[in-house]
């Protein structure tokens, strides 16, 4: 049987029993949003710093959550590491968490990251004191080098932001996780819940979704597909996948047959 | 709720004070003034000039469906259809045209990755049971021939309409002076005055008005107004949306339906003017038009339809969709007696028009509320809640 509080998902000094890292953009609504949030399980809730109204003017989506959620602030649509380090210290003064989800976006056609500017971003924002989690590319050596410079996670992107086209480069991911002793958080890509099991078996800690929650044509079945997904992908990591073979093998046992 | 609207032992109806002088105020408070009611329209700026006149008139109930938003669908259907007949009675009533257009809405995908996300909304929209229609690159140039030669698909939907929201403003401020209303611009409601759970009035500077019913009809500003109590305080926000217009040849015009293209819709009005909006910004009350904003909404315009290369751009601005935790409005009576919502529309205010101001004013009158409108309201938040966390 699962048990959850036996097998935490920790990020820094913070342990959490969902794998889950949901977004708070891009839904129907802001009641969508709280409902969706809630039936995906997710406990940490990720907000753009420059997307939401940090001086009220009515009930913001911060007020929505409560106080239910570890919020983590993102760098979303930042595009030099000066500009995302100004951000996340914008957040930081904000709402009073030093975790950042840090973007640097290199364009907005592909809104890949901007490997170098991430780098240098994530080198300052460590030494300031951040707690940083970096959206990167699936390149093993920069998640490595995210690493080295003191990040509390690698954030490899399975595809493009927004595009749900799943885990492009599964060969990636797993070399990444078996270098690294952070915890491995798939951002980006997901389309649908099959992304998130597969992301989970591949032995990665953690995965974000934003639009294919909020994007899907009913965002709160979806997240609760995507809950299940976490758990049946990481039971079945756990549970440990049979190797592939070329031909079949009966799962009858082949002796002790009546006549033999 | 309450359901009681007192009557006033010398008038013949209720005598009310409306909150906000937008189109919901200005309109109910015509139908309200028309029916022998003393009617006082409190409007801290001039009237008309917040969202209903930032709006681009889309009566857009089919094109603009959204997923998990059903119950929000039929009660746009239902002022969608009431839409000709009560716009021939507000043109009548103020004796001039509010320019209503029925050309029809067409959604428009250039590339690749437009068509795909116009399949899947079109599979929603299909879903709902709406009536529209897929049409290919070529069907889709053909009704709109400025359009980019990169145009791939389009979903044509014939019942959404347009009209120009800024002649429905004055027209309702001429229909509601015509019968009778006191209009009060550039007066703000310092407070709500409520006295053993009952609205008794508002006071406008240090002069209480005395009313029997009080209508907040204040758009994104409705939290704000003082004297409420935390439930009746609806849990409303500004959504700032960034919005400019160009100017057409009206006899040659670029276009003639409603166009809704990747990341920007076009609304073309009769005068010429092309409506390009909008932006969707959690802001707060931020009144910047920005680079970025308008960078985007033309851009976006451009990639589709390259003609408005050279037109003058003739007007940029920044309205605030009031807007509820479900996007939906907040209509009808309150924990307050006497205290009636017309509030909370989004981006539909100007959609939702007729049945609102039909249904509330009705209710002011009549004291029974329209099936239609009875999910609406504010009883559906849970609001104390709400309250305490925004207070701690």
């Amino acid at each position: 049987m699962s048990n959850a509080l036996a097998d935490p998902l920790t990020i820094a000094d913070k342990s959490f029993t969902s794998r889950l890292l949901i977004g708070s953009g891009t839904y129907p609504n802001q009641q969508a949003m709280l409902d969706a949030i809630r039936e995906s399980g997710a406990q940490i809730v990720t907000v753009a710093i420059r997307r939401i109204s940090l001086d009220g003017g009515g009930e913001t989506v911060l007020d929505a959550l409560g106080g239910d959620y570890t919020i983590l602030p993102n760098t979303a649509g930042c595009y030099t590491a000066k500009d995302a380090v100004l951000t996340a210290q914008l957040g930081r003064e904000a709402l009073e968490t030093n975790w950042v989800k840090l973007e640097v976006i290199g364009d907005r056609e592909t809104l890949y990251p901007d490997t170098e500017h991430l780098l240098t971003a994530a080198e300052e924002l460590v030494r300031d004191g951040f707690t940083v989690l970096p959206y990167s590319t699936d390149d093993p050596i920069v998640c490595r080098k995210l690493e080295d410079v003191g990040c509390a996670a690698v954030m490899p992107l399975g595809s493009p932001i927004g595009s749900g086209m799943g885990l492009l480069n599964p060969y990636n991911l797993e070399i990444i996780r078996a270098q690294t002793a952070l915890p491995v958080v798939v951002d980006a890509g997901i389309g649908t819940a099959s992304d998130v099991v597969l992301a989970m078996e591949l032995g990665c800690d953690a995965v974000m979704a934003a639009s294919a929650v909020g994007r899907a044509r009913d965002p709160v079945i979806m997240a609760r597909a995507i809950r299940h997904a976490l758990e049946a992908g990481r039971l079945a990591y756990r549970g440990g996948r049979i190797p592939k073979k070329r031909h079949g093998e009966a799962s009858s046992p082949g002796r002790g047959v009546i006549g033999t | 709720m309450t359901g009681e609207i007192p009557k006033s032992p010398t008038a013949p109806g209720p005598r009310v004070a409306i909150i906000g002088g937008g189109v919901c105020g200005l309109g109910i408070g015509w139908r309200l003034a028309a029916a022998g009611c003393r009617v006082e329209v409190f409007e801290r700026d001039k009237t008309g000039r917040a969202a209903s006149w930032a709006a681009a008139g889309m009566l857009a109930a089919r094109a603009e469906a959204e997923p998990l938003e059903d119950t929000l669908l039929e009660l746009n259907l239902k002022s969608q259809r009431m839409w000709p007949e009560w716009a021939q009675e507000v043109e009548a009533a103020a004796g001039m045209a509010l320019d209503y257009r029925d050309e029809g809405t067409l959604i428009v995908a250039v590339t690749r990755d437009d068509v795909e996300q116009l399949h899947f909304h079109h599979e929603l929209l299909r879903g709902f049971g709406l009536e529209v229609e897929w049409l290919s690159g070529a069907e889709t140039r053909r009704r709109e021939p400025f359009l980019s030669p990169k145009t791939s698909a389009g979903v044509y939907s014939a019942g959404d309409h347009q009209v120009d929201n800024r002649k429905l403003v004055t027209a309702l401020e001429l229909a509601y002076l015509d019968a009778g209303g006191a209009l009060y611009e550039e007066t703000e409601v310092t407070r709500v005055e409520i006295a053993n759970g009952a609205a008794r009035g508002v006071f406008a500077g240090d002069e209480l008005h005395e009313a029997d019913v009080v209508v907040l009809a204040a758009g994104a500003w409705s939290r704000e107004i003082p004297g409420l109590p935390a439930s009746a305080r609806p849990p409303i926000r500004p959504i700032k949306g960034q919005m400019v217009a160009l100017q057409m040849d009206p006899s040659a015009p670029l276009i003639r339906h409603v166009v809704w293209v990747p990341g920007a819709y076009l609304a073309p009005r009769l005068d010429g003017r092309l409506i390009i909006g909008a932006t969707v910004e959690e802001k707060g009350f931020d009144t910047d038009v920005t680079a970025g904003g308008v960078l985007n909404l033309l851009l976006n315009t451009w990639e589709a339809l390259p003609g408005i290369d050279e037109l003058p751009l003739v007007e940029s601005w920044v309205g605030f969709r009031p807007t509820s935790r479900d996007d939906a409005p907040i209509l009808g009576p309150s924990p307050v007696e006497g205290l009636v919502m017309a509030t909370g529309h989004h981006r539909n205010g100007i959609l939702l028009a007729p049945i609102t101001i039909d249904a509330v004013s009705d209710y002011i009158l009549k004291g029974r509320l329209d099936a239609a409108v009875r999910p609406f309201g504010i009883d559906r938040f849970r609001l104390s809640e709400v309250e305490q966390r925004g207070a701690a």
